[in-house]
């Protein structure tokens, strides 16, 4: 993927709006839930989609910062997938924070690594039949 | 009655009616577009505008090619490409579809046979490139892709054989495309004999590819002097019996250039050296030496080192589709010109086994890097070569070699090109600060248009334009799409949107035939 900030913004939100929604919806009936009602999961899951989407914009900030010194101007689909790391640890504690009850660790962990996965193949495949353009629009969809 | 032909009155004037075209006799072919060239550029644009739903008898292809990938095949193979090798492309550059997924990496590990041979691509794929090199595809694959996806969009349905002359603009809009067909063409019964064939159509799309293979200077000259064509070639020719005869007796060869097609034939024959026991010893002869990384700006610097620049592709990949793609757009002509040059230029990719064939050169004293303005290149004692250089210290060194292979070049003046000529003098097309045609950024030739028709091209003449991997396979699919979109635009079929798209690459996922 070789995108442009705000191709990497909007790909961001397309993206968890449209498969990590729909993943998300289907997932968590199976997900390891340790007894928490799977109304409060929704709202748990659901909750840390928005704060992956609403804090996106600061990592993709420093992800463009790197992606500065690198002289082909791309993001290597590792990368793209290695952003799981820090940015699923910063969206636990929010999670956590603002509910106090849950989720589990072991909820949210599959759940995000699920979803970041569905999320990445799509990008790195798929979205390219839907949206014709986007590789040579540095991943802008507007 | 003589045949008809071309009259001093058309080829002197830049427009033509319908009735001077009659009055030469020349028959005449109605067909909305006409792509001329028939290579990779021309399978693009067709590719697309079937994929948009154009049918196949609204275009014409004129072209004196069998198959879209000859061209192609023809200078992969003497630049030391065979089938099986791969070549310096990505792998989501899919020239045979539109939508690059599934990649060939993706394709080669469906189609692979070994539980190894299934993960080594899609391995590559994820570790490059910080830990693996760049994948890239056999060439065959290409090849092999191409033919199935001409099949499908009824490619050879839409071909005319012959060398396209002239374009020029018709009186009343559109073009009038003179084709010279082959020997011994015969027209239809009941028209009268004609040398050429005229076709009438609203939209030119040229894609004629590289004018002609780029000598040296001091080569060519030597190479007449002497009428020495087979001891000093170049890399775009033929050249195998220069390896076969290095099998034979020890030999030594001189090898000019240091971008991709150099390394090629460098490990060609450093490793003819390591698996075939030849005995050459390669001068390889550097003009500028990069010893260490380009630029000084830790932002925009390139890999250099032990005399080559590096970088995966032609171009940083972000030219292709990321923000050096977006800065070029906003840049005037010379600005262009000027990033198209930094980001470009001469390189070659940086391949683990290819550095360690060359570094295993060095320390064996096979492979020998020289660094030098060359002064002469003359006949020497036992039917050598000698290449005077100066180096950089000015003094004199005298290289002695069985064979110089110049791997300098393959692109000439546009030129260089009859039609493009031709267009330069007598279609209004003019030259962009970078020296090829002057391009709109919907890859419409500037000063070419004749409403409701318009001129495009793609491929190597239109570098120095809004994009720089025109001459790649993904630039050629950008340049299609463009030129597809602007045609919708003027009501030449439709904008292809997200169900279309969709539709379509189901279509092609299943190898349906599109209609029409």
């Amino acid at each position: 993927m070789i995108p442009t900030l705000a191709g990497r913004i909007q790909t961001r939100l397309f993206l968890l709006a449209t498969v990590g929604l729909a993943w998300t919806i289907v997932v968590v009936p199976v997900l390891p839930k340790r007894g928490a009602p799977i109304g409060d999961v929704y709202a748990a899951t659901i909750l840390a989609l928005f704060v992956v989407a609403l804090f996106g914009a600061g990592w993709e900030l420093l992800y463009h910062a790197i992606q500065q010194y690198r002289w082909e101007k791309d993001w290597p689909i590792l990368y793209a997938l290695a952003e799981a790391v820090p940015e699923g640890v910063v969206a636990f504690v929010v999670v956590d924070a603002i509910v106090p009850t849950g989720p589990s660790p072991i909820t949210f962990f599959f759940h995000f690594v699920t979803t970041w996965v569905v999320v990445w193949l799509t990008a790195i495949g798929p979205l390219r039949m839907v949206l014709l353009r986007w590789r040579f629009r540095g991943g802008r969809i507007l | 009655m003589t045949d008809a032909d071309l009259t001093a009155d058309l080829i002197s004037a830049r427009r033509w009616t319908d009735q001077d075209v009659a009055a030469a006799r020349l028959p005449m072919i109605d067909v909305p577009l006409v792509s001329v060239g028939g290579g990779l550029g021309s399978f693009a644009l067709v590719d697309t505008l079937r994929v948009a739903g154009i049918p196949s008898n609204a275009i014409r292809v004129l072209t004196t090619l069998d198959r879209p990938d000859q061209t192609y095949e023809y200078l992969a193979s003497a630049s030391q490409i065979p089938r099986h090798e791969r070549i310096r492309s990505d792998s989501g550059s899919t020239i045979d579809n539109i939508w690059g997924f599934p990649s060939y990496a993706l394709r080669e590990a469906w189609n692979a046979k070994s539980i190894k041979e299934k993960m080594d691509p899609l391995l590559q794929v994820f570790l490059e490139p910080v830990f693996a090199d760049y994948y890239t595809p056999r060439s065959g694959q290409v090849y092999e892709s191409v033919v199935r996806e001409s099949a499908r969009i009824n490619w050879n349905s839409m071909l005319v054989k012959g060398v396209v002359r002239m374009v020029r603009a018709r009186h009343g809009g559109g073009y009038f495309s003179v084709l010279t067909p082959p020997r011994g063409w015969r027209p239809p019964p009941g028209q009268p004999p004609s040398k050429r064939i005229v076709f009438r159509s609203s939209h030119v799309h040229l894609a004629v590819g590289y004018p002609g293979v780029k000598f040296l200077d001091d080569l060519q000259a030597y190479r007449q002097a002497h009428d020495d064509f087979h001891r000093v070639v170049n890399a775009y020719e033929p050249h195998e019996y220069v390896y076969e005869e290095l099998l034979r007796r020890p030999s030594t060869v001189l090898v000019r250039g240091s971008g991709i097609v150099a390394t090629r034939i460098l490990v060609r024959l450093l490793e003819d050296r390591e698996r075939k026991g030849a005995q050459t010893t390669v001068l390889h002869l550097f003009r500028h030496y990069i010893d260490k990384p380009q630029g000084d700006d830790p932002k925009f610097r390139r890999l250099g080192r032990n005399g080559f620049a590096y970088q995966g592709f032609n171009y940083p990949k972000a030219a292709w589709g990321g923000q050096l793609k977006e800065r070029l757009e906003r840049l005037d002509g010379p600005g262009r010109a000027a990033l198209i040059r930094q980001m470009g230029g001469t390189n070659t990719p940086f391949r683990r086994e290819w550095e360690a064939l060359l570094q295993r050169g060095r320390q064996g004293g096979w492979y020998q890097q020289w660094i030098g303005e060359v002064a002469s290149v003359d006949p020497g004692p036992n039917g050598t070569i000698t290449t005077t250089i100066v180096d950089p210290q000015q003094r004199s060194v005298q290289l002695a070699a069985n064979f110089i292979i110049d791997a300098t070049g393959l692109e000439s003046d546009i030129s260089e090109h009859r039609l493009l000529a031709d267009l330069l003098s007598h279609g209004g097309a003019s030259r962009s600060a970078f020296g090829r045609l002057e391009m709109e950024p919907s890859f419409e030739v500037a000063g070419t248009r004749n409403d409701p028709g318009r001129m495009y091209a793609s491929g190597s003449a239109t570098l120095g334009g809004y994009y720089a991997g025109v001459d790649s396979f993904l630039g050629l699919q950008y340049a299609a799409l463009r030129i597809a979109d602007d045609l919708a635009s003027i009501g030449f079929g439709e904008r292809i949107g997200v169900s279309r798209s969709v539709k379509e690459w189901f279509r092609w996922m299943r190898n349906a035939p599109i209609p029409g």
